[in-house]
């Protein structure tokens, strides 16, 4: 019932657009493979009360990140918690140009497309953002989903010597693969760590038994 | 579109020629069409004869090593800022050199259409690359403290001989922070300048032009000897005139002059007249590290680097040092001396630099252990790091605190060794992780707890531990240590069965028909584990050995096996063959891991000849005797049953 329902409801064009480029099913290797790697800066945690101030991304195609292929968008939002605004140092960037939610929206998903989208701490940015959408009167986003968090805890050993933390920071993986944290804290910054972190993870994961493209994605 | 990234590549970049030439604003639009390329250890960029990429590349972080055919020649190394695949694209030709990560690397590649204009712009750009194409060097600025010549190197002679000649025409490092003082200084405060910047002499300049050289000798033969005292002005014992050269020399000039003149000091000048104001010095030290891989420069090299980067360097000559002595033949026992002495005091400097790095000086004494092979002294290649740290006792309110200071220590310290080439443990055994950076009395807790509750886990810390070694600060904790270790398991017997079980758990190197038996899965499938299968055996069984006969401070596996031969003439036979054996291994590891540039772990048998087959599976054979006399002795049948 609900899915009728869906079906018939009017979407606008840039979302039609969206949806319709996951109609075709491709198979994929990892290298033929656009992955978008983003993160969102927020006003806080909570997925109703708070809001996006800003999203970075970037696409990494068999392991090469295009700069010119990078998305970067600062949102116009009324709500701010001025705490936040001292963690993100989103009034440093006061001078960037501002757009509203729904053009961010519009711009995001023309970017990222049928990609695979890999975020560290993933739920949370993933959960944002459909927020956002259903605000708007949009569905969820159809993309595959990867989190450097979960992915990390993979390439770890099986030693009884090493207990494996139920979670590990963005900080804590920038440390590990001896990525500079130097503009930790910005959407595209973060994005950017999370990128080269990725990278080296699947790399790691290579090295195990029967590893491909379709357990990755699983 | 600019933005984060964008900005960071542009403020990477203009750090190196000839980006440094580049306005920041077009620095910026061209860093917008940066790709950043992430290459794995040994993955190919390009190879030779390869049509050109539609980029050149700049080496962001790790290395980048090019080669030549025939026999895939190493002609250079890129480091950091260093620019290479540029030359096929200005030329319009396929690649004639191959690239190939040294390390995991991270690549900057720029696209040649955008950066074509700014060539044409650039003057200087232009220059820049006209002479890196005319001179073959990957950068001719650097050419006075590295080029190595493309072409200079003719395949048919022998690899050593073409170094030689290569570093005859190079031209020679010369410091350019010039340590100095006018005539009037008194030599009790040149004295102290030169101890403070760790120099051999002190140029004496009036008018930033040189008049006199002061040097250690001359301290010693005039002030020592008390001809003059130490209120003395300089110019009362300066060596004077100076005698100048031009600063462009070859290390071979630069060592002519030298033994001409029989000094150990060389003032450089502008033009090479005394008329001209001093742009450097260089020394007999600096033309020796030049020259050569010898222990005693490169200790001195340790010693004075300041940074990680310049130990690395350092690091990387000693690895050629270490290819040099295999390829020479020089016993292994000598060999792993002088490399584990070379690596023992990069981990010391490196704790030294950290110190430096921290706010406050460290609140009690402490002791920084290495453990597992770099503990034994056995570790020849780089491997994983495995570390410990163990701080004096304090009051359990300063507890938390004390271990904090360590533990940022440690942190330093364990990066520190991760940019000279080591891997950081992948069970996180290091001295940053708050579990192995404890207290003398929770250390002695905590193997008090692994001795006398010895399950598969508690023997296995054990067996990684127990090869402490002190690498840097207090004698007195390890000493402290190890006695409560020697009692312990001395009121604990029992531990030594579990040892020693441990130590037979090892899978067997070779079947039933005496075949080599290989990995059955995973990265290394079909190969051979030439760690598990054939060294662990032989270590783990030392260790045990030589810890129920409560010997103290011998590590190393070879050398415990011959102290046992002594302790037991009865098996003297076999524990003198399981040292050969011992040696004979981790010389053949060593030389497989160079060879492939890794730890040398893995084995493709396919690749060895009948001769170094038959040599491992003599070793072989004394493995499973040893594991015989173990089984017997610790009664450890019953337990594998």
């Amino acid at each position: 019932m609900n899915l009728f329902k869906k079906r018939k409801k009017n979407y606008p064009d840039f979302w039609m657009e969206y949806e319709a480029k996951f109609e075709k099913k491709a198979s994929y290797t990892i290298p033929e493979i656009r992955f978008v790697v983003f993160d969102t800066e927020t006003t806080g945690f909570d997925y109703d009360d708070d809001r996006v101030l800003s999203i970075g991304a970037l696409s990494i195609k068999n392991n090469s990140i295009q700069i010119s292929d990078s998305f970067e968008a600062f949102l116009y939002q009324h709500f701010y918690h001025a705490k936040n605004i001292e963690i993100h140092g989103i009034l440093q960037e006061e001078r960037q140009e501002r757009i509203t939610e729904l053009e961010a929206l519009i711009q995001f998903l023309e970017y990222i497309g049928n990609s695979v989208l890999v975020a560290h701490h993933a739920g949370f940015d993933k959960n944002m953002i459909n927020h956002a959408l259903n605000r708007h009167g949009m569905p969820n986003l159809k993309n595959k989903f990867l989190d450097t968090s979960v992915l990390y805890k993979r390439t770890l050993i099986n030693s009884p010597l090493l207990p494996v933390k139920p979670q590990y920071s963005l900080d804590e993986l920038a440390e590990k693969f001896d990525i500079s944290k130097k503009d930790r804290h910005t959407a595209l910054g973060d994005a950017y760590i999370t990128a080269i972190a990725f990278m080296k993870i699947v790399q790691k994961l290579k090295t195990k038994k029967n590893f491909s493209a379709k357990k990755l994605l699983k | 579109m600019k933005n984060t990234i964008s900005a960071r590549v542009a403020d990477f970049l203009k750090n190196y020629p000839p980006f440094n030439e580049v306005a920041t604003k077009e620095l910026e639009s061209l860093s917008e069409e940066v790709s950043i390329v992430y290459k794995v250890k040994g993955e190919v960029i390009f190879t030779i004869d390869e049509e050109a990429h539609q980029y050149f590349y700049v080496v962001h972080k790790g290395a980048v090593v090019l080669t030549k055919e025939p026999n895939d020649e190493v002609v250079d190394l890129c480091d950091e800022g260093d620019i290479f695949g540029l030359r096929p694209l200005i030329a319009n030709e396929n690649y004639k050199i191959g690239a190939k990560a040294y390390e995991e690397t991270i690549l900057y590649a720029i696209p040649i259409t955008d950066f074509k204009p700014v060539i044409k712009k650039y003057g200087a750009v232009g220059t820049f690359l006209i002479e890196s194409f005319a001179s073959n060097t990957r950068n001719p600025y650097s050419k006075s403290y590295r080029g190595k010549l493309y072409d200079a190197t003719s395949p048919t002679e022998g690899n050593q001989i073409n170094d030689k000649e290569l570093l005859d025409l190079q031209g020679v490092p010369y410091s350019k922070k010039l340590i100095t003082c006018s005539e009037n200084t008194t030599i009790k405060t040149i004295a102290s300048k030169m101890t403070e910047k760790k120099v051999g002499s002190v140029l004496v300049v009036n008018d930033k032009l040189p008049v006199g050289i002061i040097t250690d000798k001359d301290l010693r033969n005039k002030i020592a000897t008390g001809l003059f005292p130490i209120t003395t002005r300089a110019k009362n014992i300066m060596s004077s005139p100076v005698i100048t050269y031009p600063k462009k020399m070859t290390v071979t000039q630069a060592q002519m002059a030298m033994m001409k003149s029989n000094i150990s000091h060389l003032c450089l000048t502008l033009d090479g007249t005394p008329n001209t104001e001093a742009v450097g010095i260089i020394s007999k030290h600096d033309i020796m590290f030049e020259l050569g891989n010898n222990p005693a420069v490169l200790i001195k090299a340790i010693k004075r680097a300041n940074g990680f980067k310049k130990l690395k360097a350092v690091r990387r000559r000693i690895m050629s040092l270490l290819q040099g002595y295999l390829d020479q033949n020089i016993p292994l026992t000598l060999t792993s001396k002088i490399i584990s002495e070379l690596n023992d005091a990069c981990i010391k400097q490196i704790i030294k630099i950290a110190l430096n790095k921290m706010d406050a000086p460290p609140p009690v004494k402490f002791a920084w252990l290495a453990m597992g092979s770099q503990g034994r002294s056995e570790q020849l290649l780089h491997t994983d790091q495995d570390n410990a740290l163990v701080f004096e006792n304090v009051p359990d309110d300063q507890l938390t605190e004390t271990r904090e200071f360590f533990l940022d220590l440690a942190k330093i310290v364990t990066k520190g060794l991760f940019d000279i080439g080591y891997e950081y443990c992948p069970a996180e055994m290091m001295a940053s992780n708050p579990d192995w950076c404890l207290s003398l009395s929770e250390w002695k807790e905590r193997t008090l707890h692994w001795i006398t509750n010895p399950g598969p886990d508690q023997v296995l810390l054990s067996s990684i531990f127990f090869d402490y070694n002190l690498s840097y600060g207090e004698t007195s904790l390890v000493n402290d240590l190890s006695a409560h270790l020697f009692e312990t398991t001395d009121k604990y017997p029992n531990f030594f069965l579990h040892l020693a079980s441990g130590a037979l758990q090892s899978p067997s190197p070779s079947g039933f028909f005496r075949s080599f038996l290989v990995e059955e899965d995973g990265e290394y499938k079909d190969f051979f584990d030439l760690k598990r299968r054939a060294l662990m055996p032989l270590i783990d069984g030392a260790r045990v050995l030589i810890l129920s006969h409560k010997v103290k401070l011998i590590n190393n596996t070879a050398e415990r096996f011959e102290k046992l031969a002594e302790l037991e003439p009865n098996n003297e036979e076999l524990f003198l063959a399981c040292s050969y054996a011992t040696k004979a291994l981790l010389k053949f590891r060593t030389k497989h891991g160079l060879l492939h540039n890794d730890s040398g772990r893995f084995i493709a048998l396919t690749k060895l000849t009948k001769e170094e087959k038959i040599k491992l599976k003599r070793c072989f054979k004394t493995i499973k005797d040893l594991q015989e006399l173990l089984k017997i002795r610790f009664k450890v049948t019953n337990l594998l049953g």
